[in-house]
């Protein structure tokens, strides 16, 4: 294992960012952790940086006991949100910044600045200054900064969060296959599960301050633990006291199927090829249902229709819990 | 098309802007303006009688060696409390934090008498020791250096602080993770940040430093040759009717601080421009 982390809890004041944190992270993965905001995960990839100090438990990191050792000893690569580019180093010498702390010999920084450069196709701005880039670039520059100091493991905080969707897309693409390249561990927060589930190999759920889930992106989708992750990962409905996805629902106009359900179309919705119905049951539950805009006409799904509702074979379902019980007090 | 442009300006623009240039000329430009006049009332003549008069150069050496100490002091000890005030938490900051500007509210009359109450020669609670020890401050150069840094003391630190605030520490934490220590973070990321603000910061503490008069009466005792510095000079010189003589220093203790500013503005064109 690469990262190990064991029993870790983080207070501020009276709240709690992390509660008894365990987790293990394999060597040369990207792993993402997920969640959304304000549940813990900067806060658990800042305590793995060393930017933040745990107040329980301990941080293992290559077999090495890293819980007290200060951030520049530590040898992680770490990548912000908002860059932190050095504005008065050109982009060269932010990329040198770390070799040149660590005394390197001149022609080896030179060099290796640019190899990295060229990774992150900087080559022709190296001797910019990072105002002059925009804000893809400089996040590029600043994943080459972190990466320069060959790091154990590279720690990313919402590195796309700050751009705007085109490029977001672009870079994620592009990290999967740096990651592909270079192989290093890698672990990046983020709240968008669509960037999580296309880039990762393995990702972490986390929310109020706990690990709700750790799996792979199809585990994640195919079986979530609970209605949280399921919740999290994409949309749900609710059939029959069962928590699942709008689009594992089978739909027909005659109670054919056994365990089907009748219900009137209350609002029909139509999102390009896709159709969002809305239908209450005879026992009063809302369910949402999609499908596509030929299925829809084939079965005449208008408002006021009858349908008949069951979950698909093999769909993913959790059981509904409105109220979840944790410790015993209702959250 | 028609480019849009800023609406013409109204006359209400034209009335506050003559207004301002007004008040500017009646309370800066004119007086100030005048004192190059006299000065130069017959050529360089007052100018050079300062500048071979030896109990005035020794009191334009003292005032810029106490000024360029100060300012010394100033620099070193507002950019670390700066630091402390910006990057760390600690109980009692919003007093210390208030208790900077306090140099600035007091007369600097009262700044004087108050170092007299605690290192005077004779009565001072603290004087008589450090005179013991051969060390005098009041009436001697230590004591023009400290009511000089006093009355300058916050003017760095209004520069620095909002500026790191700004800056805020991420750049400072990235240096970290990439292996910097302390002293390298400061010295590499955090100080090339914060330099035009010091700089701005220095000017200002010199500028008023060169012109510090109420404080540096009290303590200086005023001995020719020895502890008169510039401004006292100023005095004496109107007091004693030799008015182009007041003049004339008033106009040297003036152009270094306008030069001052204007270097600086000039190096920062330059560097926004780069």
């Amino acid at each position: 294992m690469s990262i190990d982390i064991t029993g870790v809890s983080k207070r501020y004041g009276h709240f709690v960012a992390l509660e008894g944190i365990d987790l293990s992270l394999p060597r040369g993965q990207l792993t993402a952790l997920l969640g959304p905001s304000g549940g813990g995960k900067t806060t658990l990839l800042r305590i793995i940086a060393g930017l933040e100090t745990p107040d329980t438990g301990s941080v293992v990191i290559e077999g090495k006991d890293a819980t007290r050792l200060p951030v520049q000893k530590r040898n992680v690569g770490f990548v912000f949100q908002h860059y932190a580019a050095f504005k008065h180093l050109s982009v060269a010498r932010n990329v040198a910044f770390g070799l040149e702390i660590r005394k390197k010999p001149e022609d080896e920084v030179r060099a290796k600045v640019e190899e990295l450069l060229a990774l992150v196709h900087l080559s022709q701005f190296a001797d910019r200054l990072p105002s002059q880039l925009s804000g893809g670039q400089r996040q590029r520059m600043a994943l080459a900064r972190a990466l320069a100091i060959e790091p154990t493991v590279l720690l990313l905080d919402e590195p796309f969060g700050a751009l705007d969707a085109k490029v977001r897309k672009e870079l994620r693409d592009w990290l999967r296959r740096l990651h592909d390249e270079v192989h290093v561990t890698t672990v990046f927060v983020t709240h968008d599960q669509e960037e999580a589930l296309e880039v990762a190999d393995e990702i972490v759920v986390v929310n109020q301050g706990r690990v709700e889930q750790v799996g792979t992106p199809d585990q994640l989708y195919d079986d979530p633990a609970n209605d949280f992750v399921m919740g999290f990962l994409g949309e749900t409905t609710t059939l029959g006291g069962v928590v699942l996805r709008p689009h594992d629902i089978e739909v027909d106009r005659g109670p054919g199927r056994a365990g089907a359900q009748e219900a009137v179309v209350v609002r029909v919705l139509r999102v390009g090829f896709e159709v969002r119905v809305s239908a209450e049951t005879t026992a009063g539950e809302q369910v949402t249902v999609s499908m596509t805009r030929t299925h829809a006409k084939a079965l005449h799904v208008d408002e006021g229709a009858t349908l008949w509702l069951c979950p698909a074979v093999g769909a993913a379902t959790v059981p509904s819990m409105p109220f979840r019980l944790r410790d015993g007090v209702v959250a | 098309m028609a480019e849009r442009t800023r609406p013409a300006p109204g006359p209400t623009t034209y009335v506050l802007r003559v207004l301002v240039i007004t008040y500017l000329v009646l309370l800066v430009i004119w007086p100030v303006s005048l004192v190059v006049t006299n000065t130069f009332a017959n050529g360089d003549e007052a100018l050079r009688s300062i500048l071979e008069d030896p109990d005035l150069v020794d009191a334009l050496r003292l005032t810029a060696v106490a000024a360029v100490v100060a300012t010394a002091i100033n620099t070193v000890f507002g950019v670390t409390v700066s630091l402390l005030l910006v990057r760390t938490v600690f109980p009692g900051k919003r007093i210390l934090s208030a208790l900077m500007d306090l140099p600035l509210s007091v007369s600097p009359i009262v700044v004087g008498l108050a170092l007299v109450l605690v290192y005077g020669g004779r009565n001072g609670w603290f004087g008589p020791t450090l005179e013991g020890a051969g060390l005098q401050v009041i009436f001697s150069t230590p004591g023009i250096i400290m009511a000089t840094a006093f009355v300058s003391l916050p003017l760095v630190i209004r520069e620095v602080v909002p500026v790191l605030q700004e800056l805020g520490d991420e750049q400072e934490q990235a240096a970290r993770s990439l292996g910097a220590s302390g002293r390298q973070t400061f010295w590499r990321i955090t100080l090339p940040s914060i330099k035009w603000a010091v700089v701005y910061g220095v000017v200002l503490t010199l500028a008023r430093s060169l012109g510090e008069f109420g404080a540096v009466k009290v303590v200086s005792g005023n001995v020719l040759g020895e502890t008169r510095t510039a401004t006292l000079a100023v005095e004496e010189k109107y007091l004693n009717f030799d008015q182009e003589g007041a003049y004339a220093i008033a106009f040297l203790l003036a152009s270094v601080s306008v030069l001052a500013i204007v270097v600086v503005s000039l190096l920062r064109s330059r560097e926004a421009h780069r």
